[in-house]
């Protein structure tokens, strides 16, 4: 009897969250429009979250652009195919690791960073003070940060697969030596605008909404103490890792039409 | 808080960095510039079996890209292939007994159209249609070929002796 309880209990505070949740999503949109008017609010936030993110996005691009080309350089040889290291290479940055890794990425930086920030407000009682000024929280605090998270994302992505790409070519094309034609060529004839940029950009911009709306939710819904703080922080991390991921299969699937 | 023109410069920069990227990837990497064949005629050819042809696919002559294939159907009356090729403006003078070939990339690679212009004073022209074609070569025929002759040849030693 015991276990049924707690089964059905969990279950039913799990779908509250995810109702207040959506019903969060819905305020945050519906003041969305109002940002046009104080874009500043915006540009403010674009700052925090897109230019301290940068850093961070950009080498690890780098990084995984030059590994991606040594391996995939490895293995193609073997095929006799090391000229294709340019596709493969675009191909796998474009359609998976920009979107994803970079998503994974702004999560720990930024995600990890509103919650904290969200929650602390409320922890100190900030955000109940603007309610008694008559100014809504959601609109003032929440949805810019919301706005600047998804258009942060899709540039962000975009930015680590150039860079990764262009990391693939050092090691590919100055350190192994792929011919240069070769790899740029099969790079322009295999990678489609449509099909394959589109859809990271399109993956990015889903991942973007995704991470931010569970940051902002997170702190906004944190328990306003110290320790509830960092539990929402930790969630954030969790949570939206894990919806990245498994959001990134249903689309690729989706994308790719398998099912 | 950092100053507002400190705030507005950077993320300007960042913001045209990232569709600077953007573009970069369209363009660069994708082949976004490619696809369009300026002011193009389309042309028509059957085969017998296209292999593994694609739509978008490349049209050559002498190696050098002029096209792309632009459709793919099957005729359903005498069952061949009909590959319809949009070649570039610029590439007028295309006489009407130029033939079209199936050939690959390399040992695997891509399949594409590769123009062999012939010797007609005629011109293909919008709707016009590449009368000499010669099929994919099919690795899997090919094989299959190779070994039905290998194994016909034992076979008329025997019948010798």
């Amino acid at each position: 009897m015991k276990i049924f309880q707690t089964l059905g209990a969990g279950t039913l505070a799990a779908t509250e969250r995810l109702g207040r949740m959506s019903l969060f999503l819905l305020e945050v949109l519906s003041h969305a429009g109002m940002m046009v008017k104080r874009f500043f609010l915006v540009v403010q936030q674009l700052y925090s979250v897109g230019v301290f993110t940068l850093p961070i996005v950009l080498v690890s691009g780098l990084f995984v652009g030059m590994v991606l080309g040594l391996q995939l350089y490895n293995t193609l040889v073997k095929f006799g195919a090391a000229e294709s290291l340019g596709l493969v290479l675009a191909l796998s940055l474009l359609r998976e690791l920009g979107p994803v890794v970079t998503a994974l990425l702004f999560a720990g930086r930024a995600g990890s960073a509103l919650t904290a920030e969200i929650g602390l407000m409320k922890a100190t009682e900030q955000l109940a003070g603007m309610e008694m000024m008559a100014v809504n929280p959601v609109m003032r605090v929440i949805a810019p940060r919301f706005l600047a998270g998804v258009i942060a994302m899709p540039l962000l992505a975009a930015l680590f697969s150039a860079i990764g790409i262009y990391g693939g070519q050092m090691v590919g094309v100055g350190l192994l030596g792929v011919d240069s034609g070769a790899f740029w060529s099969q790079m322009q004839n295999g990678v489609d605008f449509h099909e394959d940029i589109m859809n990271g950009v399109i993956k990015s911009i889903v991942f973007g909404v995704v991470v931010t709306w569970i940051a902002v939710f997170e702190g906004y819904d944190a328990v306003p103490n110290s320790e509830g703080v960092s539990r929402a922080t930790n969630h954030t991390v969790v949570y939206s890792s894990l919806a990245v991921l498994g959001l990134d299969f249903v689309m690729t699937s989706l994308m790719l039409g398998e099912i | 808080m950092t100053n507002r023109k400190t705030v507005e410069v950077w993320v300007g920069v960042f913001v045209t960095i990232g569709l600077a990227a953007l573009v970069w990837l369209a363009f660069r990497v994708g082949n976004l510039t490619t696809t369009d064949v300026a002011n193009g005629y389309r042309v028509e050819a059957r085969f017998e079996d296209i292999g593994s042809l694609k739509v978008r696919g490349a049209v050559t002559l002498a190696g050098v890209r002029i096209g792309r294939v632009v459709q793919i159907q099957t005729d359903p009356d005498n069952f061949q292939a009909v590959v319809t090729l949009n070649i570039d403006g610029r590439y007028k003078n295309l006489p009407t007994d130029t033939s079209a070939s199936i050939l690959t990339a390399g040992l695997l690679g891509e399949q594409y159209v590769g123009l062999d212009p012939g010797g007609s004073e005629e011109y293909l022209k919008e709707g016009s249609r590449i009368k000499l074609t010669q099929p994919a070569m099919v690795l899997e025929k090919l094989v299959g070929r190779l070994l039905t002759a290998f194994i016909d040849k034992p076979a008329d030693n025997n019948k010798k002796k």
